[in-house]
């Protein structure tokens, strides 16, 4: 009874969903199914760890008989000028990298997306105007950008995650604009507008979900490099004040005893190097599944 | 072709504009003045109230922002609020040593991306190709404090070769920072070089070339070299301007005297001044090297000097 109903529904599953399609593509890419592991891995490191260790007794407290340790079997990254375990320190850092590589990203796709929408969707003097903005913005040095906001706003991490978001606006806006401007004369557009949809409605409706791919592939390469630009905000000290181990701040903080122990400055570069290279691997190979055009 | 060069420089007078506008009003919104980083506590009520009246902070921030512009249409970039050095001349000062870094790390990139681009294209689908990919994706998912923090650890440390920072020893203190920001450029270029390489091996020109006997080595080096580096040149161009506007990282980790940790120091004395000029400088010079780039294409591919030249007539007639 049951064998022709699966045959009967593998049949009818073969044109998958454009999602499906996509993951399909995905799956067979070795080095993203890697990244993608990685990623996931990294997630659970930063929900464990944040659930199960207190930040106050384990993550902040000073320790000083314990200072400045070379790695062993009870600290296995060693200890820093503070006695605090790096190993710890480390993982429960991986929570801070993570939310500002999605949140900075997504505070850059969601302001980026709807400008360049508007812009390719109404066109004429509005789109003049977000995009000459955008020009100038754009050739603001990204990482002078970030420290002049983060100056204004103070050192914090939603302010980190503000001024990294801001910067990767334009790359968003353009993208969308182009789309926008190759779809804005389809039928279906005509035909949502016929019937008497609002202009917002479809912009949210039809026009971002039909340009979504190019911008699922920028999003995709921004994570890293949003990741790498806050860990250099931070390293400069204009990130996440001092006690909360972000990998940026921890290394800034390491330099002092480079000389001595470098193990505290290994460890997180090597947490900071595997993130950003798991998040762009994981891009590319979506840039392949999305775009099989582009594959060689 | 002149015609769009000055189109294009006019460009900078809006932007230098908007963005002294945008300086001066977040720093005018951050907590802080410039009389917290000058020691205000030996001064009596009267000699504060003249240091207020100096810097115009008891008028609007537009004030301020409208005397700066004034002076900057005369040439004037003002004076460092906190230092009271003239700030084009610190800027200037500052500015070989980050342009020579970039430069050392540009020619070390190049050196290193190109070949292995093409060795890795030569051989797509072989190891080779997956190491030297493998190798690029390592260099751009570093950043280059890390690098940089790491060749220090080895190099100067565990064996000492080269100094860990300064500017003193000359060459060999350059030898680490240039390194360090070259190994990232050469991420980026090796995988650019490596791609387009990859679309232009498979162009009807190659086989022409090959079928009437050019030496291979002739074939890659002119045929396809030659018409790939388009895609290549606006990477190398684009991270050129990015490592020397964004230099403040590699600077601060290697002690080196540029104009990146001039601007940190700026923004750190809430100098709105100093922050302001180095800004705008920094964004001229990233303007004039995007600028470079779109120039260097005409220089390298015939058909796009055509295009520039063939356009003059046309707009002479519509006018």
């Amino acid at each position: 009874m049951k064998k022709p109903e699966t045959a009967v529904t593998k049949k009818k599953k073969k044109p998958r969903s454009r999602a499906g399609e996509t993951w399909h593509r995905l799956k067979k890419n070795k080095g993203a199914m890697i990244g993608l592991a990685i990623i996931i891995i990294l997630v659970l490191i930063a929900l464990y760890t944040s659930i199960f260790w207190d930040y106050n007794t384990m993550i902040v407290k000073v320790n000083i008989p314990e200072r400045v340790q070379p790695p062993s079997r009870a600290h296995p990254f060693g200890t820093d000028d503070m006695g605090r375990d790096v190993l710890i320190r480390t993982l429960y850092g991986t929570k801070y990298s993570l939310i500002i590589g999605f949140g900075a990203t997504a505070i850059g796709l969601i302001i980026g997306v709807l400008l360049g929408a508007v812009a390719g969707y109404f066109g004429g003097f509005l789109e003049d105007v977000i995009m000459r903005a955008t020009d100038i913005f754009a050739s603001i040095p990204a990482i002078l950008m970030g420290m002049v906001i983060v100056c204004v706003l103070g050192t914090s991490l939603p302010n980190l995650l503000i001024a990294v978001g801001i910067t990767a606006v334009p790359a968003f806006t353009r993208i969308t604009r182009s789309m926008v401007l190759t779809i804005r004369n389809q039928e279906y557009i005509e035909a949502a507008k016929c019937i008497g949809t609002p202009n917002l409605k479809i912009i949210i409706t039809e026009v971002i979900p039909n340009s979504l791919s190019p911008i699922i592939v920028v999003a995709s390469s921004r994570i890293g490099s949003c990741t790498i630009q806050a860990a250099g905000l931070s390293f400069l000290g204009f990130g996440v004040p001092a006690p909360a181990p972000e990998w940026g701040a921890m290394i800034s903080l390491s330099r002092n005893y480079i000389r001595t122990a470098p193990w505290m400055t290994l460890f997180p570069s090597l947490f900071i190097i595997i993130m950003v290279l798991a998040f762009n691997i994981l891009g590319d190979g979506l840039r392949d599944a999305l775009d099989p055009k582009l594959r060689r | 072709m002149i015609r769009y060069i000055i189109k294009r420089l006019l460009w900078l007078i809006p932007i230098i504009f908007c963005v002294a506008f945008i300086i001066f009003a977040l720093l005018d919104l951050a907590p802080g003045t410039i009389l917290d980083t000058i020691s205000t506590e030996n001064l009596t009520p009267e000699e504060y109230q003249r240091l207020v009246e100096e810097y115009d902070l008891d008028k609007p921030m537009v004030y301020r922002y409208a005397k700066y512009m004034w002076n900057l249409l005369h040439g004037d970039l003002g004076r460092g609020e906190a230092t009271g050095l003239d700030v084009w001349r610190e800027y200037i000062s500052r500015f070989p040593a980050t342009l020579k870094l970039s430069f050392a790390g540009l020619i070390i990139g190049v050196a290193l991306a190109i070949p292995l681009g093409i060795i890795a294209a030569k051989n797509a689908g072989t190891w080779i190709d997956n190491l030297v990919t493998g190798f690029s994706m390592i260099g751009i998912s570093m950043p280059s404090f890390c690098l940089g923090l790491i060749l220090i650890i080895c190099f100067s440390y565990k064996i000492n070769l080269f100094p860990a920072g300064g500017f003193d020893s000359g060459f060999k203190s350059m030898v680490l920072p240039a390194v360090a920001s070259g190994l990232l450029m050469a991420g980026t270029t090796a995988r650019q070089t490596r791609s387009s390489m990859l679309e232009v091996m498979r162009a009807d020109y190659l086989r022409t070339a090959r079928a009437k006997g050019v030496p291979e080595k002739r074939v890659i080096r002119k045929h396809a070299l030659g018409n790939a580096l388009i895609p290549i040149i606006t990477s190398i161009g684009n991270t050129l301007a990015i490592m020397l506007a964004g230099s403040a990282v590699v600077e601060s980790v290697f002690s080196w005297p540029g104009v990146g940790r001039l601007t940190v120091q700026a923004v750190n004395s809430r100098d709105a001044t100093l922050t302001c000029g180095c800004v705008i400088l920094t964004c001229i010079v990233f303007v004039v090297l995007l600028l470079i780039v779109d120039l260097l294409y005409a220089l390298v591919d015939p058909r796009i000097k055509a295009q520039y030249t063939a356009k003059k007539p046309k707009r002479r007639k519509e006018a």
